[in-house]
């Protein structure tokens, strides 16, 4: 019964991400549009974006290489198996231990240093500016994500996502360390996307743009696997912080059927929350300066470091 | 008799060396000369594969009737000098190989062909060496021979300064070295290894300091890296390989020797010390290798912060050792010597990529390249798998020496001592620190390099490496894949030399399902790095051919859009200099007390805008402009001691000779 049940599920998380990812992205829009007393597109809009984007012919620059061709499926392949690895709806899925919460971050790295070097292959300034400020923002976001994956080590005893959810589910307290990766990871979250402040997905043909900056070149369903990989990659995020952060209902290994139903209806309603809650901080913010943006991860940095140092003083904090 | 071949090997080099020098200037003896390395190389390295996987091995000792006339040479192979001969050998066999092909030296064969055995030779024989004379021996070969390489281009100025440089800082290494043996010797009465060990060692403390600055001078260790980002790119391609990726090894393995095996128990602070030097040397490596457009001085800032890392881990391990707890410390262990194996593998290669680079084009700088990935893609390949490695990406090797790293970070709460506790968190946040800016370094080296379009005539020209050079270049970027997705069989191939040096070991890795890795327990923390690449390949396949298959496939070539300005001039693309300006900015003000400076001219005037940038070096100017003043200085102040008369300088023995005596006197 296990032998089948559980590949299953690890099947259905693995497509329910990408599935899932798209209606995340148009949700978003959505509320952002109502925010701003819009009516906005459709919530179904991404999805079709993409099918149409996928049936266009590439238009690729005369001068691109093999690199620039086969990057955005290795982008979209690596975000898809770091997204695959956290839990959404149930913990200990037969292949959560193939990488813990350090080897999703460096997927994340792979597929970010292939995007940036995508981004320099044709050999237009836009590209260029886009990566080189791409790697500015993840040299500070990537040291901030540890920190915070050494805070919730250090109080879970482990960096498995699964063993660590299943620790914050069963050890309810208010940790001022925990307090502070929480408002780390968010910081991270933000800019790992390209969120307002940091960048703005929606812009075009703006100096400020950088994630815009490298895909600019890109066309047809190269393109469709960037923005797919994109919105996997907002809905890992939100899946991440609502693991560790607020882990509850997440379904134990073995348990019913209607632990694993309870488990995916919380799970889409933590997405709610999520989309809406960025939302919320979106609409109230201006965006950044480039330069400002260093100094906004940089308290990313120090809040990981201080938890860390916090529980390296005492485990108690 | 595993230490016989490799000593038969060390043999057929020296010989080598020999025939070289003698031996006409022709190609044919050139390529006959690196093959017969090559050979020699893969035989020490079946050797050294052959006793690691013999499982506990005792160690097999040679003495040979020269030497001081008291010891002889005494040689011994164990676990440690087997993974390190490994290592060498490893690199060797690949630099050989790319050597025999038209990366070779196109000039002055006759200048390198001579040295290029004789420094293979004397790097195995230090890994070999079981006396303190011995090993000293072959270290001094070792840094003339690779001195000698690095002066093959002695025409440029530059290459000059570079070598003066480094036989300084290598004669004041060795300096440090001989004093610690000595001290070694006198607590124990021999320099052979065998009696240091048996014997009672005064003052470790000294012991190990000596050791810190002998075998860091060599490896690069901040603050006394200054030669090596000048030595090792002076030198000819296929050579800078093996100082980077090997010698600096050898340098390790010869501090591992000392602090880990003949000064007894560490003390607490040793791992401080060791701790502190290795995150510095992690952040100010790599922020220097990102300000560089030289490819080949990037690569070598880039090993100055690998061997930061390695020393983090061997920090970490002593400082799990001094307080009894030998899991965590086989941990550390395993992870330093895990990247030393990754860092010859990738860094190998990058050199060997940049010299096929180098011969292509004539050009070392990036800001006269681009494009090279059209007209190189194998070896565009190639240096992408070393640039994704020491970048620290899954699923290739150095995310998981790395990896393992930061696993040995989060058990150091279990360390009482608190300067540990409030050090190595910080340390944690470097290394993550420096593992982002190195992918952003490689995206910059990759990608102003091969990608883009070409800056200059030459990369316009430039032409695929040939077979034998890509042959070596893929094979390592082979290996590197390999000890990626098998981290297992690595770690498990460590585990008698850690078992040896640490008095544990990690748990058995090979017999875990689908080749996982578990360090400490399966609820704590496993990475798989087979599946991560399986999954991988199959997502993309899957991607590309449902696309394929139910959307399109239709492509069509234009001009690139660039927002609908795209500028005909490839100076208009991104450079080196402008690719790393925001985080010269960020970093470099504090680092490098970087001052840019815009020289606008006013409206009507036709002078050029200029922008300049200074980039200083802070801790040349604050240790060694002032050490090499004080040096001048006291040279000219003694230098009225050579115009004495004979009456005088008989007086001044004399009165030497009473100043000994009497301290000796006290001092007993």
């Amino acid at each position: 019964m296990d032998l089948i049940v559980a590949p299953l599920l690890q099947g259905v998380q693995m497509f329910a991400v990408l599935a899932l990812a798209p209606l995340l992205l148009g949700y978003t829009r959505k509320v952002k549009a109502r925010a701003l007393r819009r009516a906005g597109p459709p919530m179904l809009q991404p999805y079709r974006d993409l099918l149409r984007l996928m049936r266009k012919e590439v238009v690729l620059a005369h001068n691109a290489s093999w690199l620039f061709r086969t990057a955005p499926y290795m982008i979209f392949a690596a975000t898809w198996v770091a997204a695959a690895l956290v839990p959404t709806f149930a913990t200990a899925l037969p292949f959560s231990w193939v990488g813990d919460l350090i080897a999703i971050i460096a997927l994340l790295g792979s597929a970010r240093f292939f995007l940036a070097l995508a981004g320099m292959d044709i050999g237009t300034s836009f590209g260029g500016i886009g990566s080189s400020r791409e790697m500015l923002f993840a040299s500070l976001a990537e040291p901030a994500m540890i920190m915070i994956v050494f805070t919730v080590a250090l109080v879970a005893g482990s960096t498995q996502l699964s063993s660590l959810a299943a620790f914050m589910q069963d050890n309810v307290d208010l940790r001022v360390s925990l307090g502070l990766a929480a408002a780390a990871l968010v910081i991270v979250a933000i800019a790992e996307n390209a969120r307002i402040p940091v960048d703005n997905p929606a812009t075009h043909l703006e100096l400020t743009m950088v994630h815009e900056a490298m895909v600019l070149e890109y066309s047809g369903r190269h393109l469709a696997m960037l923005e797919l990989a994109a919105a996997v990659k907002l809905l890992l995020y939100v899946s991440l912080i609502a693991c560790i952060f607020v882990p509850w209902g997440l379904a134990a290994p073995g348990s019913g059927p209607t632990a694993y139903a309870t488990g995916a209806m919380l799970y889409l309603g933590k997405l709610l929350a999520g989309g809406f809650l960025l939302v919320l901080f979106e609409t109230s913010i201006a965006k950044m300066r480039v330069f400002r943006v260093p100094q906004f991860l940089g308290a990313a940095l120090m809040l990981g470091l201080l938890a860390t140092l916090l529980l390296f003083v005492s485990r108690s904090f | 008799m595993q230490v016989g071949i490799a000593l038969w090997g060390v043999a057929v080099l020296l010989g080598t060396a020999v025939a070289a020098s003698l031996l006409q200037r022709s190609r044919p003896a050139t390529a006959l000369t690196y093959g017969i390395c090559l050979v020699a190389c893969l035989g020490i390295l079946a050797a050294a594969c052959h006793y690691l996987t013999l499982s506990a091995a005792p160690p097999q000792t040679l003495r040979l009737p020269f030497g001081l006339p008291w010891t002889g040479a005494h040689l011994r192979l164990d676990a440690l000098s087997a993974f390190f001969l490994l290592v060498v050998n490893l690199g060797g066999a690949g630099a050989s190989l790319f050597a025999i092909g038209r990366g070779g030296p196109a000039t002055a064969p006759g200048r390198v062909l001579p040295f290029y055995p004789l420094f293979v030779a004397s790097m195995n024989l230090v890994v070999l060496a079981d006396d303190g004379f011995s090993f000293l021996l072959a270290w001094e070969f070792m840094s003339v021979s690779s001195w000698a390489l690095v002066l093959v281009h002695h025409h440029d100025p530059n290459n000059r300064r570079a070598a003066y440089i480094y036989i300084l800082m290598a004669s004041f290494g060795t300096l440090a070295l001989l004093l610690a043996f000595g001290w070694l010797a006198a607590g124990s009465g021999g320099y052979t290894f065998a009696e240091i060990r048996s014997g009672s060692g005064t003052l470790p403390a000294v012991v190990l300091i000596l050791a810190l600055i002998g075998a860091g001078s060599k490896a690069g260790l901040v603050p006394l890296h200054v030669w090596l980002p000048l030595a090792h790119p002076a030198a000819p391609s296929h050579v800078s390989a093996l100082m980077s990726g090997v010698m600096t090894k050898v340098a390790i393995y010869g501090f591992i020797r000392i602090a880990f095996d003949l000064n007894g128990p560490p003390a607490w602070w040793w791992g401080v010390l060791l701790i502190v030097l290795a995150g510095i040397t992690c952040v100010l490596g790599v922020l220097s290798a990102l300000m560089q457009h030289d490819l080949k001085r990037l690569l070598a800032y880039h090993t100055v912060e690998n061997i930061g890392i390695i020393f983090l881990g061997l920090g970490l391990a002593l400082a799990f050792s001094s307080h009894g707890l030998p899991a965590p410390a086989a941990l550390a262990l395993t992870a330093a010597l895990f990247h030393v194996l990754n860092h010859c593998l990738f860094k190998t290669l990058l050199f060997l990529g940049s010299g096929a680079v180098l011969a292509a084009t004539g050009e070392r700088d990036m800001e006269h390249l681009g494009g090279l990935i059209h007209r190189m893609p194998l070896t565009a390949f190639a240096f992408l798998t070393g640039c994704m490695a020491i970048s620290a990406l899954p699923p290739l090797n150095g995310f998981v020496s790395e990896w393992l790293t930061f696993q040995a970070i989060l058990l150091s709460p279990e360390l009482p001592s608190w300067a540990l506790k409030l050090l190595v968190p910080a340390v944690g946040a470097m290394l993550a620190l420096s593992a982002a800016l190195a992918a952003a370094c490689f995206v910059k080296a990759f990608g102003v390099t091969f990608l883009g379009r070409p800056r200059s005539l030459a990369a316009e020209r430039a032409t695929e490496a040939d077979p034998i050079s890509l042959a070596a270049m893929l094979a390592l970027a082979l290996f590197c894949l390999l000890a990626g997705v098998l981290p297992g069989l690595c770690i498990d191939l460590l585990a008698p030399v850690v078992l040896g040096l640490s008095g544990a070991r990690m748990p058995p890795q090979s017999t875990l399902p689908w080749l996982s890795i578990v360090p400490v327990a399966e609820s704590r923390s496993s990475y798989n790095g087979l599946l991560v690449f399986l999954f991988i390949v199959a997502g993309s396949l899957i991607a590309v051919d449902v696309i394929h298959r139910f959307a399109s496939r239709a492509v069509r070539r234009g001009p690139a859009w660039d927002c609908g300005f795209p500028l005909a001039s490839p100076s208009a693309q991104y450079t080196a200099d402008s690719f790393a300006q925001p985080i010269r900015r960020v970093f470099g003000s504090v680092a490098f007390l970087a001052r840019e400076r815009v020289d606008m001219p006013l409206p009507g005037d036709r002078r050029r805008a200029r922008l300049s940038v200074t980039l200083r070096d802070p801790l040349w100017e604050v240790i060694y402009v002032p050490l090499a003043a004080g040096i001048a200085v006291a040279a000219e102040r003694f230098n009225h001691l050579q115009f004495l008369t004979i009456r005088q300088y008989l007086s001044l023995v004399f009165i030497a000779l009473i100043g000994l005596l009497l301290v000796v006197s006290i001092w007993t």
